[in-house]
C-alpha cells in the first residue's frame, strides 16, 4: 500500500464517510423494515383495521399496499438525494487527496 | 365470452414476428460490436443509467409476475396486492446495502467481490455454485411457465415452445452477449410497460375513470371481501419469512447484480436502481387494477376455466375491451417478456461457468481474452440446453414454488457471504464457503421439508417443517456459519487486503 492510501485510510475524514453512509443506509433499511414487516404483521393480525372503509368501497388496506410500494421508492429517492448532495463531493474531495501524491 | 386464445391469430403472429425480427436485428448489431470479455459480460460498462434501469426492470418482471399477479388479484382478489408489494421492496435494499460496493469491487460477477481478498478457488467454486443453483431454478420455474403460457395462447406443443425460447434466447446471448441481452432487456420492459399501461387504460375506462367505481363493481359482484385480506397471510411468520426471501433474494439474484457492471461507475449504479424502482413500482401499482378489471369484467368462471391458475386473466381482458389484435400484442409481449428473463438468466449462468470456474478456479486468472470468450459462448450453449432440457423434463409437473426456492437460495446462500464480504474485516475464506454452504443446504432441505413440498407435492399428512418459505431460518444460519468459521480460522491476508479493499468500496479507487 502506498503512503497517500495509508493516509486517507486513516484520516478521520475517511472514517467519518463510511460512518455516515453506514448510518444513513441503515436508518433507512430500518425504515423500510418498519414499513413493509409492519404492513405484513398488521393483516395478520388486525384484519379489521385493514378492512376499515375510507371511500365508498376503498379500504385502508388497499391504500396501504400502495402506500408500502409508493414509500419504498421514496426512500431509494431519500438515499439518492443524499448520496448527490453528501457523499460524492466527500468522495471527490478524498479521490483528489489520493491523486495529489 | 368467446375467446381466440389457444389459436395462432393473424396479429398474434404479427407482433411477434416483429418483436422477434427487431430483437434479431439488434443483437446482429451488438455482435458487431462485442469483442471483448468486457464487451461479452458488462456490455463495454457503457450502459447509462436510465437504459440500465429500464433493463434492471426488464430483467426482474417476469410473465409469471404480469400474468401470475394479475390472475391472483383477479381470482383472490387483495391477497394477490399483498404479493405484489412484497416484489418490489427488495430494491431499496439493495439499493441501501449493495449496490455501490458491488459496482466499485467487481469485474463481471458477484463472485468477483467475494472473492476479492480471499483464497480464489475454494470462494469462486462456492460463490458459483451458490449463484448456478439459484439460476437452475428460477430457469426452470421460467421454462415450465413458458411451455405452458405459449400453448395456451398461441396453441403451440409445448416441447416446440420450450425449444424455440431456448433457440431464440441463445442467438441473443451467444452473438449478442450483454450489449443484446442488455437492448432485448430494454424493449422488453418498454413494451410490457405500455402494453399494461394500455390494458389499465382500458379497464378504467369502463369505470369513469375512477377506481372507486372499479372497486364497487368488483364488490358488487363478489362481495366487498374480495377487497379485504384473505386466507393469504394468516401466519405472521410464514408472512415475514416469505417477505425476507423476496426481499433479500434480489441481493442475491446473480443475473440482477451483473447488470451493476454494465455502467460507468458507483453513480450510475446508484441512479440506475432509482429507474429500476420507479418502472417497477408503477408496475405493480397499476397491476391490480388490471385484476381488479379482469374479475369485474369477464368474471372469475370464466378466467378460471381457461386456466385454474388465473394467468389468462390478462390476455382475456385484453381481448375483451381490446379485441383480438390487442390480445395478439399483449401475447406477444408476454412472449417476448420470457425471451428477455431467459436470455439473462442464460447470460448469468454462463458468466459463472467461464469467468467464475474456467477462468478462475481452473486457470487460476491466466486465460487469454480469446479463450475467455470462447468458453464463455460454449458455457452459454451448455447452459440454454440445460434450461431448455430441464422444461422438457418437468413438463406438466407444478414449479410454482421454484421460483420462491430461487429466492429463498439466493437469500440465504449469496447475500450472506456479499455482504459479510463487504462489511467485515474478519471474513475469510472459511466463512464465505460455509456461509454459502450452509445457507444452500439448509434452504432447498427445508423447503424439502416443508408443506409445500412434503404435503403439497408429496402428500404426505404433516409437514415436517411448519413454513412454507425457510428463509427465516436459513438466511440467519447462512450468516451464522459464516461468523462462526470465519472466527475458528484465522486468515491474517485477508484481514490486511480489507483496508486497501475499503479505498475501492467507498471511493471507487481501483474500480473497473
Amino acid at each position: 500500500m502506498n503512503v497517500s492510501h495509508r493516509e486517507v485510510l486513516n484520516a478521520p475524514e475517511f472514517r467519518q464517510l463510511v460512518a455516515r453512509r453506514w448510518r444513513t443506509s441503515l436508518i433507512l433499511t430500518a425504515l423500510l423494515f418498519l414499513g413493509y414487516y409492519g404492513y405484513i404483521v398488521l393483516i395478520a393480525t388486525n384484519r379489521q383495521l385493514l378492512s376499515h372503509r375510507v371511500g365508498a368501497f376503498t379500504n385502508v388496506g388497499i391504500l396501504l399496499a400502495a402506500a408500502v410500494i409508493v414509500g419504498a421508492w421514496v426512500l431509494t429517492a431519500i438515499y439518492v438525494v443524499w448520496a448527490n448532495r453528501h457523499y460524492d463531493p466527500d468522495v471527490a474531495r478524498l479521490r483528489a487527496r489520493v491523486r495529489g501524491n | 365470452m368467446q375467446t381466440s386464445l389457444g389459436t395462432p391469430t393473424l396479429s398474434a403472429i404479427v407482433c411477434f414476428l416483429v418483436i422477434v425480427a427487431l430483437t434479431l436485428a439488434v443483437t446482429y448489431w451488438a455482435a458487431q460490436r462485442t469483442r471483448s470479455t468486457s464487451d461479452f459480460y458488462a456490455a463495454g460498462r457503457s450502459v447509462s443509467p436510465l437504459q440500465n434501469g429500464l433493463a434492471l426492470a426488464g430483467d426482474y418482471m417476469s410473465a409469471a409476475s404480469f400474468l401470475g399477479i394479475t390472475g391472483l388479484v383477479a381470482l383472490r382478489g387483495y391477497d394477490g396486492m399483498i404479493y405484489a408489494t412484497g416484489w418490489l421492496v427488495g430494491w431499496p435494499a439493495l439499493m441501501f446495502l449493495i449496490a455501490e460496493p458491488l459496482r466499485n469491487l467487481g469485474k463481471f460477477t458477484f463472485a468477483d467481490v467475494v472473492a476479492f481478498r480471499l483464497r480464489q478457488r475454494p470462494v469462486r467454486i462456492a460463490s458459483a455454485f451458490g449463484g448456478i443453483l439459484t439460476l437452475l431454478f428460477y430457469v426452470l420455474a421460467q421454462m415450465v411457465g413458458a411451455g405452458n403460457l405459449i400453448t395456451l395462447m398461441f396453441g403451440l406443443p409445448y416441447e416446440w415452445a420450450v425449444l424455440s425460447v431456448g433457440v431464440v434466447m441463445l442467438a441473443y446471448v451467444l452473438f449478442g452477449g450483454m450489449i443484446a441481452t442488455t437492448w432485448v432487456q430494454i424493449i422488453k420492459a418498454i413494451l410490457l410497460l405500455f402494453g399494461v399501461t394500455v390494458l389499465t387504460g382500458l379497464v378504467l375506462s369502463r369505470f369513469h375513470f375512477s377506481l372507486g367505481e372499479l372497486y364497487g363493481a368488483v364488490s358488487a359482484r363478489y362481495g366487498q371481501t374480495a377487497l379485504e385480506p384473505g386466507g393469504l397471510v394468516t401466519d405472521p411468520i410464514d408472512a415475514i419469512s416469505l417477505g425476507l426471501a423476496l426481499m433479500f433474494g434480489l441481493l442475491g439474484l446473480p443475473h440482477i447484480l451483473m447488470r451493476f457492471y454494465t455502467v460507468p461507475d458507483a453513480r450510475a449504479a446508484r441512479k440506475s436502481v432509482l429507474y429500476a424502482t420507479g418502472f417497477i413500482g408503477y408496475f405493480y401499482l397499476i397491476i391490480p387494477i388490471v385484476g381488479f378489471g379482469a374479475s369485474a369484467l369477464v368474471g372469475r368462471e370464466i378466467i378460471r376455466k381457461v386456466d385454474s391458475g388465473g394467468n389468462m386473466a390478462a390476455p382475456l381482458v385484453a381481448e375483451l375491451l381490446g379485441g383480438t389484435p390487442f390480445l395478439g400484442f399483449i401475447a406477444a409481449v408476454a412472449f417476448a417478456t420470457i425471451l428477455a428473463v431467459v436470455a439473462g438468466l442464460t447470460l448469468a449462468g454462463a458468466s459463472a461457468l467461464s469467468h467464475d470456474i474456467f477462468t478462475h478456479a481452473i486457470r487460476n486468472g491466466k486465460a487469454t481474452e480469446q479463450e475467455q470468450i470462447r468458453v464463455a459462448r460454449v458455457a452459454t450453449v451448455v447452459f440454454g440446453a440445460v434450461a431448455v432440457l430441464l422444461g422438457i423434463l418437468f413438463k406438466g409437473q407444478n414449479v410454482a414454488f421454484m421460483v420462491g426456492l430461487a429466492f429463498a437460495v439466493a437469500a440465504s446462500a449469496n447475500f450472506p457471504a456479499l455482504l459479510m464480504s463487504i462489511v467485515w474485516r474478519r471474513f475469510n475464506t472459511a466463512g464465505a464457503v460455509c456461509s454459502i454452504a450452509v445457507g444452500a443446504f439448509l434452504s432447498v432441505l427445508l423447503i424439502v421439508l416443508s408443506p409445500t413440498i412434503w404435503v403439497d407435492l408429496l402428500h404426505h399428512t404433516a409437514a415436517i417443517f411448519p413454513l412454507r418459505n425457510p428463509a427465516i431460518i436459513s438466511m440467519p444460519a447462512g450468516f451464522l456459519a459464516g461468523l462462526v468459521a470465519s472466527l475458528l480460522v484465522s486468515e491474517p491476508e485477508a484481514e490486511e487486503m480489507f483496508h486497501e479493499e475499503k479505498l475501492r468500496t467507498y471511493l471507487g479507487i481501483g474500480a473497473e
